[in-house]
């Protein structure tokens, strides 16, 4: 058994005086692919958000790809350019085209030579099938487009984990579609990823372990089959038979 | 036979009320315009206080009849949208018509038609109009102040080069693009100081020493509010980043300094900078009284351009920080690339606003006894050869000023329409 790309081991985080997560212990494995559900204020989130340092944490340890997360990491930009991000409102750079999108950060982070940056970004958006909008503007995409846009950014700094974190939710039920497939693909080329989201279906298909999450904390974490065949908590049966 | 209802007109008598309606404006706009230009009462056969309220009783008359909803008529329709919704509103149109048609003949007389302009003294400005000779004779001291007069092409020079200059961002070459910054906050005020350093201060090169306690006019105004801008734009830049910082110690100097230099009127920082402000320097050290002006200005302004400046950066919504960050952009790369570009975007108009206000301060500086426009209009109006005309002298400044703001705000609607992306 390989040693886990991340490992959170009793992780504490409080906003103010409020407890959002409460001692967390997670191992992902790489090239896992992780769903992470539960009732909105849960701290799923928050969870995620702390993987690449977008929140920190008060207490515990969190492990990624072998560096400690803490105030003294020093080059925690490395380590969140090994991490990508797709957030729930798409977040894409508005004066910036959908080619300069993907290619900024390889050009100035990763210091990639442009001409090769934009021969990547046009490989990743045509995998997300949105390279004949390379020209274009966000503003001037549907919703679905701009979360496929998001998704080929954060491809273009080749990460190791992709972290989702409600990417469907903003979107129109016919975009959803689109959006869950371009995870489909990529969840099938071996990315391990860890996606917050309600999307029972999607979960069923790729994910390898679910993990239930409510009043910040891990109440459940199984395997995706056993997950929704027999769910051992009071807590998880009430939720599935709510939302499935 | 159709009756006439004056309450209610509507769209099956549109023909009869719009055209009694538009007869009787035009009868009582006929009649001040008469009273005003010709001095004819037309109403002179009514009863005294009759006379006066006449066009205004007419006017309100025929503004009623003309109010149709939707006519069809789309002059009548934008006319009864815009300047005649209702009674009150008929009449403030009225009252405002009347107060201009009855205010042009004495300006237009006074401005033009009784006005001198030839000339070269006071003698010739016997009229009852403006003495446009005053402006004639002093203009040169207006745009140049007390340079000397055979030297006033080293000025214009001195300011073509610089514009040439400042275009030179235009013509950059897409590979230097990238230079842009740079070119502007450091490398271009600097070779802007040096062209004004030797071509208008000379000493060197043959040209004669002016020292700048005779510059002025509209050239020192075009001078200080130059460097003003070119500077506390930047300066602003870094206060507002600093004031958003996490670390404490940048935070609470740049608090400071904004609170401080927001806190204290413009005019006792000037006076502190030409008064206090050498004490504090070593003896053998000295500063050109208008470098000390110019800084003085640009480090107030600055305070006001980082709070404009903040203002953009608080309205960006988080994700994009967090898009950025999770992109692996440390916080420079974040603000330059991400942050920076957006958030000036939304800040064009306030900063317009700031540059404007700083350029409109400029003529505070007589206080410490640089004389630029209004400053020069200060000492000629005392001057005993030409008293009585700070009318014309003020006219004419504030048509100098109004023509310079208005260029620049156009300037920033263009930048703002431009610039302008879609969220």
């Amino acid at each position: 058994m390989s040693d886990p790309i991340i490992k959170i081991q009793n992780m504490n985080k409080w906003f103010g005086d409020f407890q959002v997560l409460k001692n967390i212990n997670l191992e992902v494995e790489a090239n896992k692919k992780i769903v992470v559900c539960g009732p909105s204020g849960s701290g799923k989130s928050t969870l995620i958000r702390c993987i690449n340092r977008l929140e920190e944490h008060q207490e515990g340890d969190i492990i990624v790809d072998g560096n400690e997360l803490s105030e003294k990491t020093k080059d925690i930009e490395k380590i969140r350019a090994e991490v990508g991000m797709v957030f729930q409102q798409f977040n894409l750079f508005p004066h910036l085209s959908i080619l300069d999108n993907c290619t900024l950060a390889p050009i100035w982070v990763k210091k990639m030579p442009k001409k090769e940056a934009q021969e990547l970004a046009l490989d990743q958006l045509k995998k997300v099938q949105i390279d004949d909008q390379a020209n274009k503007f966000p503003g001037q995409l549907s919703g679905g487009q701009q979360q496929r846009c998001a998704i080929a950014r954060a491809l273009c700094m080749q990460p190791k984990i992709m972290l989702f974190d409600e990417p469907t939710s903003a979107l129109d039920p016919e975009m959803i579609k689109e959006v869950l497939d371009a995870m489909v693909s990529l969840a099938k080329g071996g990315m391990t990823m860890i996606v917050v989201t309600h999307e029972m279906g999607f979960a069923k298909e790729v994910a390898d372990e679910v993990i239930f999450m409510d009043e910040g904390m891990i109440i459940e974490k199984a395997d995706t089959k056993e997950f929704f065949a027999n769910p051992k908590s009071d807590r998880t049966k009430l939720f599935l038979s709510q939302i499935l | 036979m159709q009756t006439i209802n004056f309450l209610k007109p509507n769209r099956d008598n549109i023909k009869n009320y719009s055209i009694i309606g538009s007869f009787l404006v035009l009868v009582s706009l006929i009649d001040v315009i008469s009273n005003a230009f010709l001095k004819i009462n037309l109403t002179s056969f009514l009863p005294g206080s009759l006379t006066t309220l006449f066009p205004l009783i007419i006017g309100l008359i025929g503004l009623n009849m003309m109010r149709i909803d939707y006519s069809g008529n789309k002059k009548l329709d934008l006319l009864n949208k815009n300047i005649n919704t209702n009674n009150f509103n008929a009449l403030l149109t009225l009252l405002i018509l009347f107060s201009i048609i009855k205010a042009l003949p004495q300006s237009l007389s006074w401005m033009i038609f009784d006005a001198t302009i030839s000339g070269d003294s006071k003698d010739a400005c016997t009229g009852t109009g403006a003495c446009w000779t005053y402006i004639k004779v002093w203009f040169r001291r207006f745009m140049y102040g007390m340079y000397p007069n055979e030297f006033h092409w080293r000025i214009n020079t001195a300011f073509i080069l610089v514009i040439a200059l400042g275009f030179v961002g235009y013509f950059m070459k897409e590979n230097l693009k990238k230079y842009l910054a740079l070119y502007y906050v450091i490398i271009y005020p600097v070779i802007a100081y040096l062209v004004i350093y030797y071509l208008i201060s000379g000493g060197s090169f043959g040209l004669q020493w002016v020292e700048t306690g005779a510059w002025g006019g509209l050239s020192l105004t075009f001078i200080v509010s130059f460097f003003c801008l070119i500077f506390c734009f930047p300066l602003g830049m870094i206060f507002a980043l600093g004031r958003r910082s996490n670390l404490p110690a940048i935070k609470y100097i740049s608090i400071c300094y904004i609170e401080f230099w927001r806190g204290v009127p413009l005019i006792t920082v000037l006076f502190m900078s030409s008064v206090m402000f050498p004490m504090f320097l070593p003896e053998d050290f000295f500063m050109d009284k208008l470098v000390r002006v110019i800084i003085a200005i640009t480090l107030f302004e600055a305070a006001y351009c980082a709070e404009v400046i903040r203002g953009g950066l608080q309205s960006l919504p988080r994700g994009q920080y967090d898009a950025a960050k999770s992109l692996g952009m440390g916080y420079w790369k974040m603000h330059i690339f991400v942050i920076l570009p957006q958030a000036l975007k939304l800040v064009i108009p306030g900063i317009a606003n700031t540059f404007l206000a700083l350029v409109k301060d400029t003529p505070l500086i007589f206080v410490v006894g640089l004389a630029e426009l209004a400053g020069m209009l200060a000492l000629a109006k005392t001057n005993p050869k030409w008293l009585g005309f700070a009318m014309e002298g003020y006219i004419f400044a504030s048509i100098v000023f109004w023509i310079i703001c208005y260029a620049m705000s156009k300037y920033s609607y263009n930048l703002e329409a431009k610039y302008k992306t879609e969220r």
